[in-house]
């Protein structure tokens, strides 16, 4: 039963990577940016909750609630001050601030947090799990594929069902017309990405939850988010969900080949994905 | 179109500047030749990194500044090098110099099966792809058993001491083996980089050299007057392939010693080179060489504050490219209008003396 027990894990797995890739097809999707720092963003954003739960002692989830609106913040800030210069026709631009920006956070993180690997604990919660027949699943990697899924409803339904998911299809489709609407598109690109850090926040969570970060892991996360997105195509959040999973059962489908083969299997398997589908498996849009 | 050109006009590339620059620069490369007669051991190593790095940096300008290639993926090129080197020199016993050479040559052919995927994609998507055939590349070397698997391996001690030349350069020198090989690969470095730097300038200036500035302003223009876009940016793709994969081969025999995660270091040989680019100006040649300055006096100035160097490099770099996006040599160049490698093609001796505006190039 380890294939089966490796695919279930798999599934599980793939959920995490599904949150680290939500806030990214979201950016994309919107407004053509590939943040190179959202990793980066998720990590910032775990210290963060650390920060609270060593200093005030708080519960790991009532420290993400009180970092989910500071990441807005810094999200939106972000965007409006800084990003929102960098968008146009040229794709240059945009890949070097976020890959500064990158190395800046990283390099923050580093002096204020050192070097060492950190972990959020999250006491009997981390090793409670629920036995559904052939195969066990640890409560955690349920809980954070459960909260991708809603992650990603909830995202469907803020796109899909509400005037400022117009607003973001809008300005995605075409930016000047929308203007002559009314919508103010350096606003709606700001609130987008403050969504964004909401997203990386709660992602933050069940990646400081399940294992130990330091400040460097940024980038190696960022690169299972983007396989993720380019897998499912361009700014779809189903589709990111579903990257998510292929990406998640090569690994541990590779890993019980031999340990040392597991994330390269998930890169070959993006890779065999992109030579058959170079646009991804459900791509939202062309271009 | 031809007979309403009258024969007074002339098309030149060549400014008075970069006349006399070129009469500097070839002084310049006699006395960096003759550089370890009067510059200490530490001074040569010093040197070793900043001409090392501008090949880097140069390759890197080419493909995005040049090509539209944004790539974030160069060090699988500076690490496959590295490893053919190696691997020719322990397991085949060749001299280190041919090693480099077989470096060059198996980074190139590598450049074929991940340019194959990589070309599938574009803009971000190729800078993601080619980030995660680095990875794919650094994972399959590390199950090499052979050299040293994950925790890497060192070169056998006397092959960079019997290197072909050493002797020869200690005698010369009056200087120990240990010595000579870095003089050695300060050498090998200085022809690299002015090899590689000749090589690019003139292909900038022939005629691929204008169907790539053409194709990098406006593909779709430029393939309606019939520039093969794909087939110019894929000669690039190879051509940094071949040289960054020389470079890292060579930066590998002086180092000694490798890893995997050493050879693929994203940031060594893709952060800082990016940052050297783009802070000294991207789309010309002479910003990577003011670019590896402002490095090499950052780096020497920030040497005590660990990480805070990488920090206020990175701030450097978002801020050029916000507020100044040719970088430095392009505030320089917008002010004198002075092209040291000059490689827009200016129209003179007609009834107009000079053309203004438009792209470079």
């Amino acid at each position: 039963m380890n294939l089966l027990d490796a695919l279930v894990q798999g599934i599980l797995l793939g959920g995490l990577y599904a949150l680290f890739a939500a806030g990214l097809a979201l950016v994309f999707g919107i407004m053509r940016l590939v943040n190179l720092a959202h990793g980066d963003l998720i990590v910032l954003a775990a210290f963060l909750i650390l920060a609270l739960v060593t200093t005030l002692g708080l519960n790991p989830f009532a420290a993400a609630l009180i970092v989910l609106p500071l990441m807005f913040a810094a999200g939106w800030a972000l965007q409006y001050l800084i990003l929102n210069r960098t968008l146009g026709p040229d794709i240059l631009p945009p890949l070097l601030v976020t890959f500064g920006l990158s190395i800046v956070i990283q390099n923050g993180l580093l002096e204020s947090f050192s070097a060492d690997s950190r972990r959020i604990g999250l006491g009997t919660l981390e090793t409670q799990s629920l036995n559904l027949g052939p195969v066990t699943v640890g409560l955690m990697p349920l809980l954070t594929f459960l909260s991708a899924v809603a992650v990603i409803v909830a995202l469907n339904l803020i796109f899909y069902r509400t005037s400022l998911g117009r607003a973001f299809r809008a300005t995605s489709d075409d930016a000047v017309t929308a203007g002559l609407m009314g919508i103010r598109s350096d606003r709606i690109f700001a609130t987008a990405t403050g969504l964004a850090a909401v997203v990386a926040t709660i992602a933050a969570l069940y990646l400081g939850a399940r294992a130990n970060f330091d400040p460097t892991i940024g980038p190696a996360r960022l690169i299972y988010a983007f396989e993720a997105v380019i897998i499912g195509g361009l700014g779809s959040f189903w589709g990111a969900l579903v990257g998510g999973i292929i990406i998640g059962v090569s690994q541990t489908l590779g890993a019980t080949i031999n340990p040392e083969w597991q994330i390269l299997a998930g890169h070959l398997a993006f890779l065999a994905v992109l030579l058959f589908r170079p646009r991804g498996l459900f791509p939202r849009s062309v271009d | 179109m031809s007979d309403i050109v009258s024969p007074r006009w002339r098309v030149e590339t060549r400014t008075r500047a970069s006349s006399i620059f070129i009469l500097f620069a070839a002084i310049a490369v006699v006395v960096a030749f003759a550089a370890p007669l009067f510059v200490p051991r530490s001074g040569i190593q010093d040197l070793f990194f900043i001409l090392t790095m501008l090949v880097l940096a140069q390759c890197w300008n080419l493909l995005a500044g040049y090509a539209g290639l944004v790539s974030v993926g160069q060090q699988a090129f500076v690490g496959f090098g590295a490893y053919a080197m190696f691997a020719s020199v322990i397991l085949l016993g060749l001299d280190p110099i041919l090693g480099i050479l077989l470096g060059g040559v198996m980074a190139a052919l590598l450049a074929i099966p991940t340019g194959f995927f990589v070309f599938r994609l574009q803009g971000a998507y190729f800078a993601i792809g080619t980030w995660v055939l680095a990875e794919v590349v650094r994972l399959s070397l590390a199950q090499w058993k052979t050299l040293g698997g994950g925790t890497g391996t060192s070169l056998p001690s006397g092959a960079v001491r019997n290197m072909w030349g050493v002797n020869l350069v200690a005698d010369l020198f009056g200087v120990r083996p240990a010595q000579a090989v870095d003089i050695l690969c300060y050498w090998l470095a200085l022809v690299l980089a002015v090899g590689s730097m000749a090589f690019i300038y003139g292909l900038l200036r022939s005629r691929q050299g204008l169907g790539l500035a053409a194709v990098r302003d406006n593909q779709q223009a430029a393939r309606a007057v019939g520039v093969d876009a794909l087939r110019v940016k894929s000669f690039v793709y190879f051509l940094t392939a071949f040289i960054t994969g020389l470079a890292g081969a060579l930066i590998y025999v002086q180092k000694a010693r490798i890893s995997p995660d050493a050879a693929f270091a994203v940031t060594d040989w893709t952060a800082y080179v990016i940052f050297i680019v783009v802070i000294g100006g991207i789309g010309t040649l002479e910003g990577p060489i003011i670019g590896i300055l402002v490095l090499f006096a950052l780096q020497t100035l920030l040497a005590d504050y660990g990480s805070w160097y990488l920090l206020l490099l990175g701030l450097i770099g978002i801020a050029v490219m916000l507020f100044a996006p040719k970088g430095l040599w392009g505030l320089f160049t917008e002010r004198t209008g002075i092209h040291l490698f000059p490689v827009r093609r200016i129209l003179t001796g007609g009834p107009i003396n000079k053309t203004q505006g438009g792209p470079d190039g």
